[in-house]
């Protein structure tokens, strides 16, 4: 069992940072429309209050590290351009999406919007991020500027969605592979 | 994660101006907006286009991720400076931060992208 580093950087940017970052959306969602809504009565806990700056501190650094990993490790491979005369696209899969009137549509909408749709969420994050460490449990008194964060995260969301979606039909169809090989486990052959 | 017996109450919230939450969320908002009109202006123009190639290898999407997060900080830096002690019109403030972003996920989209 063997897979590329191409392979391998391209799983760690889009289901290690990329679908981490989805699945810590939701409870940013949830922690801000509960705790720190103007109705809520209940003190809020310093505990509290350092997890949630954690957990958007947590989000940030996902956020940019899966920006910054697609666009200077990932997109310059999917990128490449095959010299004169290549036959087989295989390493090059932009080319290889366009080489097809029925793939070349997940590059031309699904790779033009991703890579720049992407870059809205650590924007949106880092400000959720900068409103929070700076208001903290007073956001309670800032009903509107809770409502933007909250709004800015939710919209990270669907960014960092549209994304992943597109990441993960585009790789299927013209997956970024190549450089050595690591092996992970030794097969037996039957 | 409602609070817990043992949990230390925090403190009263100090009274705090909103101006500094306003600053980064239009500078969120505009930096966003920046982004997607970058990206246009460098698929429409060959010179453009040119002058977004940082680095060859990521080709224009280098200068126009750069050129936006440049935006976006030296407004918010600017915005900081100026209402970090005053409170703001938080709603007019919000809604054009907000307006900005949506327009960006729209002007992304490459069909709309290409209306212009």
């Amino acid at each position: 069992m063997e897979i590329t580093t191409h392979g391998l950087w391209t799983l760690v940017h889009g289901m290690g940072f990329g679908a981490l970052y989805l699945l810590a959306c939701s409870g940013a969602v949830v922690e801000l429309w509960r705790r720190y809504a103007a109705t809520e009565l209940s003190p809020i806990s310093e505990r509290e209050e350092g997890f949630l700056w954690a957990y958007l501190l947590a989000m940030m650094v996902l956020a940019w590290a899966a920006v910054l990993t697609g666009t200077y490790i990932v997109y310059p491979w999917y990128r490449a351009v095959p010299p004169a005369g290549t036959v087989d696209l295989a390493g090059y899969p932009q080319r290889l999406l366009l080489s097809s009137p029925a793939t070349s549509g997940w590059h031309s909408i699904g790779m033009e919007w991703k890579e720049h749709v992407a870059w809205l969420v650590p924007i949106s994050i880092t400000m959720a991020f900068a409103v929070f460490s700076k208001h903290r449990r007073n956001l309670r008194n800032h009903p509107e500027l809770r409502a933007m964060v909250l709004s800015f995260v939710a919209v990270s969301f669907l960014a960092a969605g549209i994304a992943g979606f597109f990441g993960a039909m585009i790789d299927k169809r013209a997956p970024v592979e190549g450089g050595p090989s690591i092996r992970l486990i030794q097969g037996e052959s039957r | 994660m409602s609070s817990r017996s043992g949990d230390t109450p925090a403190p009263a919230a100090p009274a705090m101006t909103n101006g500094s939450g306003a600053a980064a969320v239009v500078a969120a908002g505009f930096g966003s907006f920046v982004l997607a009109v970058a990206a246009i202006a460098a698929d429409k123009s060959a010179a453009i286009k040119s002058m977004m190639n940082l680095y060859r290898p990521t080709g224009p999407l280098s200068g126009v991720t750069t050129t936006a997060i440049l935006a976006w900080l030296v407004l918010w830096m600017v915005l900081e400076l100026r209402w970090r002690n005053r409170d703001v019109a938080i709603k007019p403030a919000g809604a054009v931060a907000f307006t900005l972003l949506a327009l960006s996920l729209l002007l992304t989209f490459p069909p709309i992208a290409d209306l212009f």
